[in-house]
């Protein structure tokens, strides 16, 4: 049979946002790759809202451009607007947000992958896995060819026997119309992987020629703009920005929504799938916050080559034609030209507690996957998962241990550890309120938290490393400084700090005294801090913020301390807890069901309690000796 | 975790003359530094090298409010129970004086020790024999089931309707901030920190109020609330007497704790009945209410433990038997008294008529006290009450979580007034919600993702 047969290091199914940054890892890397997709148009597309980041996940790209993934760099490059959001609070809940250029984002992380040597780009549906022994092969597309790899990184998004609906119209489609996947499903349910149906949605898009802006409030970028990219020269970018829009639904929108709910599939019962609350359709909103008369609409451009416009807010599985009244009702919309109906998806996806930390499947070994697929929502979700994923199938080929970032070091680690640990019947969106460390894991140090992983694993420059190695001793010399020069009750102090509003010295003060005052900062105190070094504003912002929260910081770092010890004792794999005396039945079933690698993990387990970890505690320790004991005899 | 220096007591609280408070920890000497002092008020380890295994005499204080006269035994690890620097502080024993040294050392810097804690520290210190290790398993277990079935059953109901009530508005608040950092073009946080700011007050308000409560011992109860019921001179009054004479009972007044009757604390091996006296209510020719059956039946109601007095010397009338329809499905051991002076009701007969356990005592003679003592073992402990120190820890560590829920609140009250982003608001409003629900045993989970997603409205 002429059939082809080819072999790789690496085989990557779906170049979304987690396939991208699998491949683009695995190849620089060193490892023969290749990445499949149903369809070359669709790399990197961005099928649903037209902007990267947001509140956490922000976060998540620049820890992902400091551990040397591309989604930082390539907003930067194609952007239209950018704002950082929540500047007056904390800098702990300082996120980026940017608007994107939907084609140009896609195009440009298109041509970075068609660059990257030892990358190879295939446009076919993958339906099968080979697995032998629990140990991945390959996979087969639909033509027959069989891919041997010796890892395999699952990202398909949602293309698995997706299915797209609104009123009566179902189609069996991926997201906007492209095909889905039907037959990798049942190959993973054969491999005894154990799937789950998640859906989510996306409004419609609207003609810009149609809307009437004047009825509407402008939403402008920020003067100033930062990038996510820590390699990005702020002044490279700083461009004319695109508007968005916001606007309201009114009682008349609800009215029209609420008259029509019998006809949407998510009434009806046709859709099966769990949606993320986080994110409902109107009709959702409408229903459980029946006591809000209005909700906000955000109009935001899919770039400049089009005059589509994204109704953000507004997403709906309704019919067409009450789509059509729902959105006319909405000021500054009564004409609108709907370019795209609003439509809820429906996929499959895996429950995520069957991976490791490292993202590689318990059962099958070689087996990666990130992204939608397991179980999250949103790109820059999407984008972390797809790099781990990638990093520890490289790793893994390389035999060296995976990287596994914890609950103290990324947003990355909290949104892995949540997914391979805690039970979820919806898409996963990172959040800021999940971080427990979160004034430790801000977006500004994320280089300086993981940076020295980059490089160890081989994705950033040395010089890129050196130069963060560098700011790290600046810092930690300017607090240093700052914390030990006192400055005297003097004329010019005091005129300053009155400028101010800040109360004048009674006696001698530190200057670091000073910028703890929430009045004051770093910066302000320049004048009367004569022997200032001259400091990159990036070494000055974090003088600052550690100053400034020092109480809280060190706080966070003590229990972080505790908690990194409880990470560190680690458990042993494909054991069972039956043979522990005395554990509670719930906790068995969940601790042999879900193999946690530490007694950190372990604790976070919902039905385990303290009780039980210091069982466990003491079993191990108990087999500790025994083997000690043995290997003495 | 396993840092942190614990404490419990760690002799049966019994009414015999030595009660011993445990610490263990890298702490343990800096805790008994700062309360251990001398007749002349100096601190006994001022400026001095702490020995080991050195007995040493003083004064355990608060402050500058003394506690007890104690011998206190100073153990550096590894040569301890535990492997851990150790400190033990013989005191006189008696509950109060017990816990009051107990809480003492945990104000001035140690934590209660979970349940178990100091077997397991010792086992995993390399303390304990190999084989040691599934008794030590089995203690974590039992006393852990002890503490959990104890810190809520030791609760009362307006206790638990309160803390679930601040825990409830403390968990909204958070949402709110949460859904404004989350989604800040939708959620405005503009006059928020005043309003916060009342509303910590009043968190804080309730939150004190339940502290001083805890002190006053009629919150945490800590007992079996127990109703005494039976016709009149049926011998209720000389049924408390002879449970309060028996020389193993440790009586505390608690006096006042409601308002027209008398509650008396009696601690027999471990176990503490909260005894509602009824015998105080008037008297009316209307023999209904003259047992008190409205007042009975809403004591009746609340109470653990129902204790029916029925009179050997007479027969089970009809006064009995509307008694006992009141017990329903209470636990309840039936008395059968004066069985001393030539008994006309028998025990069988009485078995035949109710469902309850049923034992012959005499109040006068003292006869049978032994029997109802285990009985309220079996009902309540099944039998076992070999961790009697958890009931006193359960109420210590409860209140420990009060005090750390109070001063996480005050400190939001500080970060509002020093002018701090809100993001810095809900992690201190987290630790008390957290707190609090340590006191009932809930664990936080998805609490806060829910009821951002319930009440917020957010999203695309």
């Amino acid at each position: 049979m002429n059939v082809i047969e080819e072999q790789y290091d690496v085989v990557v199914v779906g170049a979304g946002h987690a396939g991208c940054e699998a491949a683009l890892a695995c190849a620089r890397l060193g490892l023969e790759t290749i990445i499949f997709t149903v369809s070359v148009e669709s790399i990197a597309m961005m099928p649903c809202n037209p902007n990267i980041g947001g509140s956490s996940k922000g976060h998540l790209v620049k820890e992902v451009d400091a551990l040397g993934g591309e989604m930082g760099i390539n907003i930067d490059h194609t952007f239209i607007q950018s704002k950082m959001l929540n500047k007056s609070k904390g800098p702990a809940v300082h996120s980026l947000r940017a608007q994107a250029d939907k084609n140009e984002y896609s195009k440009r992380m298109r041509q970075t992958l068609e660059n990257t040597e030892h990358l190879t780009i295939r446009q076919a549906e993958v339906t099968d896995l080979i697995v032998e022994k629990s140990s991945i092969q390959g996979v087969k597309t639909l033509s027959g060819a069989t891919y041997y790899a010796k890892a395999v990184v699952l990202c398909t998004g949602t293309y698995l026997k997706s299915r797209c609906l609104y009123g009566e119209v179902i189609e069996h489609t991926g997201p906007n119309g492209l095909r889905s996947a039907n037959y990798l499903s049942d190959s993973l349910k054969k491999n005894g992987v154990e799937m789950y149906r998640f859906k989510t949605g996306t409004p419609a898009r609207i003609d810009k020629n149609s809307i009437d802006f004047s009825k509407m409030e402008e939403q402008f970028g920020d003067e100033r703009i930062v990038p996510f990219s820590f390699t990005t020269n702020p002044d490279d970018i700083q461009i004319d920005q695109e508007s968005c829009w916001l606007t309201y639904t009114n009682e008349q929108t609800h009215s029209i929504i609420r008259e029509n709910l019998d006809r949407s599939p998510m009434f009806s019962g046709v859709i099966e799938g769990t949606g993320p609350r986080y994110c409902p359709s109107i009709e959702d909103k409408v229903v459980r916050f029946a006591d809000k008369n209005r909700h906000q609409v955000f109009i935001e451009p899919e770039g400049n080559g089009t005059n589509e416009m994204y109704i953000g807010g507004m997403s709906s599985s309704l019919p067409e034609d009450v789509q059509y009244d729902m959105y006319h009702s909405v000021p500054g919309l009564e004409h609108a030209k709907i370019v795209r109906n609003a439509y809820a998806i429906e996929y499959d996806c895996i429950n995520p507690n069957q991976l490791l930390p490292s993202l590689e499947f318990k059962n099958i070994h070689g087996l990666f996957s990130g992204g939608q697929f397991n179980g999250s929502s949103g790109y820059e979700e999407a984008a972390c998962q797809g790099l781990i994923a990638g990093i520890n199938a490289s790793r893994m080929i390389q035999k060296k241990d995976p990287i596994i970032l914890d609950r103290s070091q990324a947003y990355i680690g909290v949104l892995i550890d949540d997914l391979v640990t805690k039970e979820s019947h919806e898409p996963y969106r990172m959040m800021t309120s999940r971080a427990e460390y979160r004034l430790i894991l801000r977006q500004d140090n994320a280089d300086l938290r993981l940076s020295k992983i980059g490089y160890e694993v081989g994705l950033i420059s040395k010089e890129r490393y050196d130069w963060v190695c560098y700011k790290e001793k600046e810092i930690a010399k300017e607090i240093e400084r700052v914390t030990s020069v006192t400055v005297g009750a003097k004329k010019e102090v005091q005129a300053l700090l009155e400028s101010l509003n800040s109360t004048p010295l009674k006696t001698a003060t530190s200057l670091a005294e000073l910028i703890r005052r929430p009045e004051l900062n770093y910066d302000v105190l320049k004048s009367i801090d004569v022997n200032r070094p001259e400091l990159h504003p990036e070494i000055t912002e974090q003088v600052n913020i550690l100053i400034k929260y020092d109480g809280y910081i060190s706080r966070q770092m003590k229990q972080v301390k505790d908690f990194k010890k409880l990470e560190n004792k680690k458990l042993p794999q494909n054991f069972d807890y039956n043979t522990i005396p005395s554990l509670r039945i719930e906790a068995i079933q969940k601790l042999n069901q879900l193999q946690p690698i530490s007694i950190g993990q372990a604790s976070r387990i919902s039905g385990v309690s303290p009780a039980d970890i210091s069982v466990i505690l003491v079993y191990m320790e108990q087999a500790y000796r025994n083997n000690k004991d043995n290997k003495g005899e | 975790m396993m840092n942190r220096t614990i404490a419990a007591i760690a002799t049966a609280v019994s009414p015999s003359g030595v009660g011993i408070i445990r610490v263990s920890g890298d702490d343990a000497f800096t805790v008994i530094k700062r309360i251990f002092k001398k007749k002349s008020g100096h601190f006994v380890f001022e400026n001095k090298e702490i020995e080991s295994h050195v007995v040493t005499h003083g004064f355990i204080y608060d402050d500058s409010e003394l506690i007890d006269e104690v011998l206190v035994l100073t153990m550096k690890g590894p040569h301890t129970y535990t492997g851990e620097d150790t400190v033990e502080i013989d005191c006189h024993g008696g509950v109060l004086v017990m816990k009051k040294i107990l809480e003492t050392v945990i104000k001035y810097g140690a934590s209660p020790a979970e349940p178990g804690e100091f077997s397991k520290r010792a086992f995993l210190n390399g303390k304990m024999d190999l084989s040691q290790a599934e008794s030590v398993i089995d203690l974590i277990n039992s006393s852990n089931e002890f503490a959990r079935e104890n810190s809520l059953k030791h609760l009362s109901g307006v206790v638990k309707d309160k803390l679930s009530k601040i825990r409830a508005e403390i968990l909204h608040e958070i949402a709110f901030i949460e859904s404004a950092l989350d989604d800040p073009e939708h959620y405005s946080l503009d006059t928020y920190p005043q309003e916060l700011r009342k509303k910590v007050e009043l968190f804080i308000k309730d939150t004190n109020s339940l502290l001083k409560n805890a002190d006053n011992g009629r919150i945490l109860k800590e007992g079996i609330k127990t109703v005494i019921v039976g016709k009149p001179n049926v011998g209720k009054s000389s049924f408390l007497n002879a449970l309060i004479g028996e020389d193993r009972a440790i009586v505390t007044d608690v006096a006042g704790t409601t308002r027209d009757v008398l509650t008396e604390t009696i601690t027999f091996d471990g176990i503490t009945l909260n005894i509602v006296d009824t015998a105080g209510i008037r008297d009316t020719d209307d023999f209904v209410e003259k047992i008190g059956v409205e007042k009975s039946k809403e004591y009746m109601k609340d109470a653990d433990l129902i204790l029916f007095l029925v009179d050997a010397t007479s027969t089970f009338g009809k006064e009995d038997q509307e008694i006992l329809n009141l017990l329903e499905n209470k636990k309840s051991i039936v008395l059968l008294n004066k069985i001393d002076l030539g008994q006309s009701l028998s025990l069988e007969q009485v078995m035949e008529k109710v469902d309850h356990k049923v034992i012959s005592i005499s109040a006068k003679e003292q006869i049978g006290l032994d029997d109802f003592i285990n009985e309220v073992k079996q009902l309540f402990f099944h039998g076992e009450v070999t961790f009697n120190d958890e009931v006193y820890i359960t109420g210590v560590r409860q209140k420990q979580c009060l005090i750390s829920c109070y001063q996480s609140l005050t400190q939001v009250l500080n970060s509002i007034d020093q002018g701090m982003p809100e993001d810095f608001f809900s992690i201190d409003l987290m630790n008390a919600y957290t707190e609090l629900g340590n006191i009932t045993g809930e664990s936080v989970g998805e609490d806060l993702v829910n009821e951002i997603f319930s009440k917020f409205c957010m999203g695309k």
